[in-house]
């Protein structure tokens, strides 16, 4: 944050990218609560940590790697039992439009 | 045109790793299976489901790296990339964004006979997306397929260095030969394992800065890959000329209108939020595992087309031939080794006599589909049919009727001998001799004829030989013992 606010316009960017329909005066609530929570994160910059390589996990460990051998997964009947709408065979799907 | 333009290209290539099961579950990676039969919660992104890397996948991307001249990190991370699209069932990406796997590299190949190379900026790991079948099923218009989600892939980044659609055709070729003789993809366009995204700009020759580029979308084939190209900058050129700009954007490719149309403009350009995945701590390939997978790295066609002219006695063309397809070399090199461990010949000789053997007899009835070919006769028999050939008890004539018979018979050398009672040939000068003699002594006309100049009737003398020891005589012993003879 360059100046530790966050703009209406950059609530709004998040929610489109998020699939979220606001209003305006939901924008409005969502901009301070997101004023509040990044303030609280902006707690850290008082910290110096110019001699400190960034931490990209919580714990330091490695991940552990799997065999390439293939184990049993689900059958096409379990995994389509949750989904919405199905043919069958496939998850169905709202028309996905590639234009041609 | 009033200006000339310089096109500069850069290539993305999602290459399909080669392995039995997808990146982050045990769910097999085998093409064509029925939709939805090859899904876990994993890939399906289901709630609480872990990912755990497959180890053979990052060793491929890794083996690729190496082979490409990549600084291969001895750290790698996974991030996620997020964007909402109905292949897509975690509503993110298992990428590699801060921390690939691969950073740098080049490749070095031919267009036409000029050298060509091109940097890369990096090789990174990445989940593939599942596939939406269009129109299929009743009533709905799109159904998502799940098996090809979770499918690991290599993406390689080119540096803008590419300066032609020729030039890019060029890079896709070689790139794909050096990923299948690593045994790291299995260059099959048509099944998707090998598609490319092309960033195309033209600017103003003379320019320095580059000119606002469009990418266009998995293009899978080579020739697809030149025409949208060249449409492409035809087409940014008539914007430009007619004072137009182009918009950065993403364009699909339509081969059947022989068109690039646009998908999507930058003003919903995505924004995939990248952050570290959480489900995924760092990925730690030591120096020692790095050095040992470049050790075991199978070698590249040029390095055995090296080998094999300097070595083995091929000539360049020889050599280009039998490196055409990974399997074809493997073939080779089973022969030749097979030839040159007997010990009848030299290496050179053992090398060129493999090498034409395959080329007049093998090649033409050889099938590839993707990694994998068929020959009508194992590498092993014909190695050993070869070794007869080598040690003369069959004459190369022979040899090859043998072979055709095996080839439509299945069985081994030793069986077609046997069966067709084919005789080793008579290369035992004293035992040819005295038939010789005789073949001269009835045949006092053609004789004379021979004496006063018409060597042509060697190859009736010769005929006669053949006939009267049925083919078994071995033709070079034939021809000195006629030429010495008939003279006397």
């Amino acid at each position: 944050m360059d100046d530790g606010k966050i703009s209406s316009e950059q609530v709004r960017h998040v929610a489109r990218l998020a699939r979220l329909q606001l209003d305006d005066v939901e924008v409005e609530a969502l901009r301070g609560q997101l004023d509040a929570i990044l303030g609280y994160v902006a707690a850290l910059d008082a910290v110096d940590v110019t001699a400190l390589l960034p931490s990209f996990h919580a714990i330091p460990i490695l991940s552990p790697l799997r065999e390439d051998v293939a184990t049993p997964g689900l059958t096409r009947e379990r995994a389509l039992a949750a989904a919405p709408a199905s043919d069958g065979e496939g998850f169905a799907v709202p028309k996905v439009l590639e234009g041609a | 045109m009033a200006r000339a333009y310089e096109t500069v290209i850069g290539l993305e290539v999602h290459a399909q790793l080669k392995t039995a099961t997808k990146l982050f579950c045990g769910c097999p990676t085998d093409y064509g299976a029925a939709p939805n039969t090859q899904v876990c919660p994993v890939c399906l992104g289901l709630p609480g489901a872990l990912p755990v890397p497959n180890e053979r996948a990052m060793e491929l991307a890794a083996i690729a790296g190496l082979a490409l001249g990549c600084d291969v990190r001895s750290e790698s991370r996974f991030d996620r990339k997020n964007y909402f699209y109905p292949d897509l069932s975690k509503g993110y990406q298992i990428s590699q964004f801060e921390h690939p796997l691969n950073l740098g590299g080049h490749l070095t190949f031919l267009v036409g006979d000029q050298e060509k190379t091109v940097g890369l900026t990096r090789i990174h790991v990445e989940e593939d997306a599942a596939k939406n079948l269009h129109g299929a099923g009743g009533g709905a218009a799109t159904v998502v397929d799940f098996n090809r989600g979770g499918t690991p892939l290599i993406e390689i980044v080119s540096e803008p260095d590419l300066r032609s659609a020729v030039e890019a055709e060029a890079y896709l070729r070689k790139l794909r030969d050096v990923l299948m003789f690593l045994g790291v993809n299995d260059g099959n366009l048509e099944e998707g394992s090998f598609r490319c995204d092309a960033n195309v700009s033209v600017r103003p020759v003379g320019q320095e800065e580059f000119g606002t580029r469009t990418e266009i979308k998995n293009i899978n084939s080579f020739k697809f890959v030149r025409q949208a190209i060249d449409y492409e900058v035809s087409r940014q050129v008539g914007v430009l000329e007619s004072g137009g700009r182009v918009v950065q954007e993403t364009r699909g490719w339509n081969d059947v209108t022989g068109k690039t149309f646009s998908q999507r403009s930058k003003e919903d350009a995505h924004d995939y939020r990248y952050f570290p995945d959480p489900d995924l701590p760092p990925i730690v390939f030591g120096a020692e595992r790095i050095e040992a997978l470049r050790k075991a790295a199978p070698k590249l066609p040029e390095q055995l087309r090296a080998e094999w002219t300097s070595e083995w006695g091929l000539t360049p063309y020889d050599a280009e031939v039998l490196t055409g397809h990974p399997a074809i070399a493997a073939y080779f090199g089973e022969v030749a080794g097979a030839l040159d461990a007997g010990g009848r010949e030299p290496r050179a000789e053992a090398g060129k006599r493999a090498a034409n053997f395959i080329q007049a007899e093998v090649l033409r009835d050889v099938k590839t589909s993707g990694l994998d070919a068929t020959f009508s006769v194992p590498a092993a028999d014909v190695a050993e049919l070869l070794s007869r050939v080598q040690a003369g008890t069959l004459t190369g004539k022979q040899g090859k009727q043998v072979f055709s018979e095996m080839a439509s018979s299945g069985e081994g050398a030793e069986a077609v001998i046997a069966r067709l009672g084919v005789q080793a040939p008579i290369s035992d000068t004293g035992a040819l001799e005295g038939d010789i003699r005789a073949i001269i002594a009835a045949n006092p006309a053609q004789h004379e004829q021979y004496k006063a100049g018409k060597t042509k009737v060697l190859g009736f003398f010769v005929g006669q030989v053949m006939r009267v020891t049925k083919g078994a005589a071995d033709p070079a012993t034939v021809n000195a013992l006629l030429e010495r003879l008939l003279q006397e």
